[in-house]
């Protein structure tokens, strides 16, 4: 019967993020525009500019717009693990985030089942990415089509717990130009989104270490070898250990008891 | 389901105790209030009084709080799922989803309760004929006025048959036909469904001669009773020279 319970409670919660982000088409296009433009105009207009070398999972010498296909891959993620974490304080002001709260449900739970909501709707980014890319002939092995949505759900729930710890230390709608400034790009150029890990090498040690320590390179890493069917297993535990500590980290932000709530409250 | 712990205890809400500080400023200080089945028990008290954060802690979005809270039997802290599943909520600002239709939120609703599709098939409509809004069910939440959107609230907040309905003033915003319309509702509904209903509110003409008075004023109570008792205690002759005199008196 409980079990019954958790099962609707989540698939309403499931239901309801996918049909909110189906009605806001805006929201679609814009989520699709920003790595299409990076993967048109950027890596099209860098092509020449960078060469990259056979590295795994490569077994050939690639086009860069072929290199930075994962990456923008991860970059839906992260854009949309973050926008997950804006609604939730749109929702918090709104006050449907108060309706989550006072089901009868444990908060741990309510909270995983927002994740995986918001997971879902980036993976259905990603294919829809996917497909776009694949009819500009950046294709990967069809099998990789598949082998990719494990590590798209695991990179989409780190980033999105990211997102929800975020988000209890978030007071207000505007803070999210700072979480762009300081969360996002930070994150984003220092991965191998956009470079490999040996070139940052090349330039910099410190970015080379920052870079390997950034939990959304390992998640592009996953992403990237998962696209060619490859399991990239330093990758995989970096990915899980990072999403247990932001999980927890969140779980414990929204813990009334303890966490920021009460704070909030009182300003 | 629990019968045996409800049984001890007839009444819906049970607060004993109660103190809450944000910080070291005192919001609510030594705070009981009973409501019980069946009646309706207003929560009048001017802003900042407190009433907003004796729901917040009702509603368990705050609990470092020193006393208890038993809703229906259950402690809020303790037993907070059984608790909140009595518990029906209408927010003072909205708080439907606009890109959805009214019964996509009322599903959305019976899901986070574990109502199956059936059972919610058949709450749904029957507390959208009782609010004559079962027509409008198909179209967007956006699309109603406030009146509608507040008794498509109180719809919800009803769907899995709390013991307890809580509102936080909500009329405010409203037209007085719309006003009236939900005031009328909600008293008729403590009689007829025999629930329990606290409702905070600053206005005095929203008081039926039947009711409890709750007057909370900077964190205490008071005053507690029904009309005529309150009226007694202040020795006025109208609630809201009451009223007055338990709280911008107090001050003077």
């Amino acid at each position: 019967m409980r079990l019954l319970h958790f099962w609707r409670a989540m698939w309403g919660i499931i239901w309801r993020e996918l049909w909110r982000f189906l009605k806001q088409k805006e929201r679609f296009v814009s989520a699709l525009v920003r790595p299409l433009i990076w993967l048109f105009v950027f890596a099209a207009g860098f092509r020449s500019a960078l060469g990259i070398a056979i590295s795994p999972p490569y077994e050939t010498y690639i086009l860069y717009e072929v290199y930075i296909t994962p990456g923008l891959i991860g970059m839906i993620q992260l854009f949309n693990g973050m926008q997950s974490s804006l609604s939730m304080v749109y929702d918090r002001e709104m006050g449907s985030m108060r309706i989550l709260m006072v089901s009868p449900l444990p908060r741990w739970f309510l909270l995983t089942s927002k994740l995986i909501a918001g997971t879902a709707v980036s993976v259905l980014q990603v294919y829809v990415f996917l497909l776009i890319a694949w009819f500009y002939e950046i294709e990967a092995p069809l099998e990789g089509y598949l082998w990719v949505l494990p590590a798209l759900l695991m990179a989409g729930m780190m980033l999105g717990a990211l997102g929800l710890l975020l988000s209890s230390f978030i007071r207000q709608l505007e803070n999210f130009a700072g979480v762009m400034n300081f969360v996002i790009f930070p994150l984003f150029f220092l991965s191998t989104a956009l470079y490999p890990l040996w070139k940052l090498k090349e330039s910099s040690e410190l970015l080379h270490t920052l870079a390997y320590y950034n939990p959304f390179s390992q998640a592009v890493e996953l992403i990237r070898f998962a696209l060619y069917g490859q399991f990239n297993l330093e990758a995989f535990i970096y990915v899980s250990v990072a999403f247990v500590i932001f999980m927890i980290a969140a779980i414990f932000g929204y813990n009334p008891s303890k966490g920021m709530m009460t704070r909030k409250g009182g300003a | 389901m629990g019968s045996g712990v409800k049984a001890m205890n007839s009444a819906a809400l049970t607060i004993q105790n109660l103190s809450f500080a944000y910080g070291n400023k005192l919001a609510l200080d030594q705070v009981n209030i009973t409501v019980n089945s069946g009646e309706c028990t207003l929560l009048l008290g001017p802003n900042g009084a407190g009433k907003s954060t004796l729901f917040s802690l009702i509603t368990r979005l705050y609990d470092s709080h020193h006393g208890r809270i038993s809703l229906a039997g259950f402690d809020i802290k303790k037993q907070s799922t059984q608790a909140l599943a009595r518990l029906g909520v209408v927010f003072q600002q909205t708080t439907l989803d606009m890109d959805l239709s009214v019964i996509q939120n009322l599903r959305y609703h019976c899901a986070l309760h574990g109502l199956s599709r059936k059972t919610a098939a058949s709450r749904i409509q029957e507390e959208l004929e009782r609010l004559n809004m079962f027509e409008r069910r198909f179209e967007s939440v956006r699309q109603l006025n406030g009146g509608h959107r507040r008794r498509v609230e109180i719809a919800r907040a009803l769907l899995h048959k709390p013991s307890l309905l809580l509102l936080d003033e909500p009329t405010v915003g409203l037209d007085i036909p719309s006003r009236q319309a939900i005031v009328d509702y909600v008293h008729q509904l403590a009689v007829d469904s025999n629930i329990a209903v606290l409702w905070a509110s600053h206005l005095t003409d929203e008081i039926y001669p039947q009711d409890r008075l709750v007057i909370l004023h900077k964190g205490i109570i008071r005053a507690q009773g029904s009309v005529e008792e309150v009226l007694q205690i202040t020795s006025a002759d109208t609630v809201n020279k009451a009223f007055y005199a338990l709280t911008q008196g107090e001050a003077s």
